[in-house]
C-alpha cells in the first residue's frame, strides 16, 4: 500500500474505532451544543459589547465562541486524551516496532481530528441557524472562516500531541488537559465575553493561542462591524508550529514510567 | 557470516549506574529457534528491545538482518515481527480488522483469515478486542507479529497467562513456523518451552551471559548425571549406592553410569527378596540447570 493509502486507511480505522466507542464520540458532539443552549439561555437575548462601542447579538456571540470550542474539545482535549490512553495500552510502541512511519501514524489520528472538528463546526453553525437566527458567513468572510477553522484545528491538534509529554499517565490525562485549556477558555472569550475584563487577565490571554483563534472565528463568522485579522490566524500556526516542535522533541512511543 | 541473521558483540547497556547489560555476544543463524533465559531484572527485555529498536544500546556492535537496529530502518521492520510483553490494539476494532490493519503495513502480507485461522482464533474473527479473554488477546499478538510473513520473529514471552492446551497449540504454531525456515527469538520463564522449542539456549544473569548451547547439551555440561531414588531398605545397601545422600527416609544417589549402577541394585534387591519402593530414575531438565545457574537471583522479580 502507498503513503497515502497508509495515510486514509489510518483515518477510516482512528474513524471506525471513535464511533464504536459511543460515549466519547456522543460529549464530543454534545458538549459544545450543550454549552450553546446553556449560554444562550442564561445570558442571550440581549447585546454583548465585544469592543468599545461595538455590539453584536449575544446568541450569535455564542454560537461562534462555542464553534471554536468545539474544535478546540475536538482537537486539542481529545487528542490530548485518547493519544495517552494509546500510549499506555502499549499501541503506540506496537505501532513503533511495525513499518508504518511514525509520521503517518500521528498524521491520521490529527487528520480525523480535524476532519471531526469541521464537522462540528458545520453542525453548531447549522444549529444557530436553526435556533438562534445566526448568519453564515458567505464570500471572502466564509473563506477566511475555513482558513481559521483547518489551522486551529492543526494548530491545536499539534498542542495535544505536546501536551501528552507532560501527561504523567493516562488516568491523570483528563485533569491534566482541563487544567490547562479551562482557564484558558476562560481568558479568552469562550464563555464570557472579555469587554470589561481586567487588564492583566486581557495581556495574559493575548499571550495564548486561544484567544486569537476565538477571535478570528467570531469575526468572520460574524462579519462587520467585527474586524477578521489574519495576525490572528498567524499566532495559531505560529503556536501550532511551536506544538509540532515540542511533540517532535518529546513525543512518548511508551508508557511513562 | 552470512547465514548469520542476529550478530551481537560486546553489547552494554547503561542506565545511569546500573548495567542492565555488561557485554554479551550472541550469533544466531538463520532458521534458528534461539530461546534466551533469565529472570526478570537479569537484562533480557533490554537485550531484546536493543535487538527491536526500541532501546539504543550504550557500547557494542548489532546487526539484525544486515541492518543496526538502532537505525530504525523501515526495510528492517518489513521483514521482522515482534511479540511484546505489553502491548495492546485498539479494543474497539474486531480481531479480523485488527490483523488486516497490521497486515497493510507490510509489502507482502500473509492472507488474513489464514493468520487468524492459525493461531486458533477462528471464531472471534468478528469479536471486538474489548471482548477477548487474556489469553486469547495474547493469541492476536501473536497473529500480528506473523501478519506482515516475517523472516525473522522477536518473541517475549509469548504463553504467558495461556492454559495448558492454549500453549500447546502455540508451541505448535511456533514450530511450524521453524519448519517453514523462519528465525525465532525466544524469551520466556518456562523452561519446558525452551527445551521444547529452541536449538540453542542462552541463560541470562546480572546483564551476562553464563551458559549457551543447545539444551541437552547444556543439561550434560552443567549436571550431566542421572540421578536414582528409592525408598531406604530395611538392612545394608549394596556397595554401589552406599555413598548416597539420604533425603528422609529416600535414598537419592547421582550417578555416571545409570545401566550399571541400576543393574547391581537391581539385582542385589531380587536376590533378597526385596522390592525396592518408590524407585525412580530421573535425568535433570534445563529447569535444574537453570535454577543452579541463577541461584540467588531467583525471586529477584
Amino acid at each position: 500500500m502507498s503513503d497515502a493509502g497508509l495515510l486514509a486507511q489510518q483515518v477510516r480505522t482512528t474513524n471506525k474505532a471513535f464511533w464504536r466507542n459511543p460515549a466519547s464520540a456522543f460529549f464530543t458532539f454534545a458538549f459544545p451544543l450543550m454549552f450553546l443552549v446553556i449560554f444562550t439561555a442564561l445570558l442571550g437575548g440581549g447585546n454583548v459589547e465585544v469592543a468599545p462601542g461595538v455590539m453584536i447579538q449575544q446568541d450569535s456571540y455564542y454560537v461562534a465562541a462555542m464553534a471554536a470550542f468545539a474544535v478546540i474539545t475536538a482537537t486539542y482535549t481529545n487528542l490530548a486524551i485518547s493519544v495517552s490512553f494509546t500510549r499506555d495500552a502499549g499501541i503506540l510502541k506496537r505501532t513503533r516496532g511495525s513499518p508504518l512511519p511514525a509520521g503517518i501514524y500521528l498524521g491520521g489520528r490529527v487528520a480525523h481530528a480535524v476532519l471531526i472538528s469541521i464537522l462540528l463546526v458545520l453542525i453548531t453553525a447549522a444549529f444557530g441557524v436553526a435556533f438562534y437566527q445566526a448568519n453564515v458567513p458567505t464570500g471572502v468572510l466564509l473563506w477566511e472562516y475555513f482558513v481559521t477553522v483547518v489551522v486551529g484545528a492543526m494548530a491545536f491538534s499539534a498542542l495535544g500531541l505536546a501536551t501528552t509529554a507532560v501527561v504523567p499517565n493516562a488516568d491523570a490525562a483528563p485533569a491534566v488537559v482541563n487544567a490547562i485549556i479551562l482557564p484558558l477558555l476562560f481568558l479568552s472569550g469562550i464563555f464570557f465575553p472579555l469587554e470589561g475584563a481586567p487588564q492583566w487577565m486581557i495581556v495574559l490571554g493575548d499571550i495564548f493561542p486561544v484567544k486569537h483563534f476565538a477571535e478570528a472565528m467570531l469575526g468572520s463568522f460574524y462579519g462587520p462591524p467585527l474586524q477578521f485579522e489574519w495576525v490572528d490566524v498567524l499566532v495559531v500556526a505560529a503556536w501550532g508550529v511551536v506544538g509540532l516542535a515540542l511533540a517532535i522533541r518529546f513525543f512518548s512511543w511508551e508508557p511513562r514510567k | 557470516m552470512t547465514d548469520e541473521v542476529i550478530t551481537v558483540t560486546g553489547l552494554r547497556k547503561t542506565y545511569g549506574d546500573l548495567e542492565a547489560v555488561a557485554g554479551i555476544d550472541l550469533a544466531i543463524r538463520s532458521g534458528e529457534v534461539f530461546a534466551l533465559l533469565g529472570p526478570n531484572g537479569a537484562g533480557k527485555t533490554t537485550t531484546v528491545e536493543i535487538l527491536e529498536g526500541y532501546r539504543v544500546r550504550t557500547a557494542g556492535e548489532v546487526s539484525v538482518l544486515g541492518f543496526d537496529p538502532a537505525d530504525r530502518s523501515r526495510e528492517l521492520r518489513r521483514r521482522v515481527g515482534i511479540v511484546l510483553q505489553s502491548t495492546g490494539v485498539d479494543p474497539y476494532l474486531t480481531v479480523r480488522e485488527t490483523v488486516a490493519l497490521y497486515a497493510s503495513y507490510y509489502p507482502s502480507p500473509r492472507n488474513v483469515d489464514e493468520v487468524v485461522d492459525l493461531v486458533g482464533l477462528s471464531e472471534k474473527r468478528d469479536a471486538r478486542v474489548i471482548k477477548l479473554s487474556g489469553g486469547q488477546q495474547r493469541r492476536l499478538d501473536v497473529a500480528i507479529a506473523l501478519a506482515g510473513d516475517p523472516e525473522l520473529l522477536f518473541l517475549d514471552e509469548p504463553t504467558t497467562g495461556f492454559d495448558p492446551g492454549a500453549r500447546r497449540h502455540a508451541w505448535d504454531v511456533i514450530g511450524n513456523l521453524a519448519e517453514l525456515g523462519k528465525t525465532i527469538f525466544l524469551t520466556t520463564h518456562y523452561m519446558d518451552e525452551a527445551q521444547n522449542l529452541a536449538n540453542r539456549v542462552a541463560v541470562i544473569t546480572k546483564g551476562e551471559i553464563v551458559a549457551e548451547g543447545p539444551p541437552s547439551t547444556l543439561v550434560e555440561q552443567h549436571l550431566g548425571r542421572t540421578v536414582i531414588r528409592f525408598r531406604r531398605p530395611p538392612g545394608d545397601l549394596p556397595p554401589s549406592v552406599r555413598d548416597g545422600s539420604t533425603v528422609g527416609a529416600e535414598i537419592e544417589i547421582a550417578v555416571d553410569e545409570p545401566t550399571r549402577t541400576l543393574h547391581e541394585l537391581t539385582s542385589w534387591a531380587v536376590e533378597r527378596g526385596i522390592e525396592l519402593e518408590g524407585l525412580q530414575v530421573t535425568r535433570p531438565t534445563l529447569e535444574d540447570v537453570y535454577l543452579e545457574l541463577t541461584r540467588g537471583e531467583a525471586g529477584a522479580e
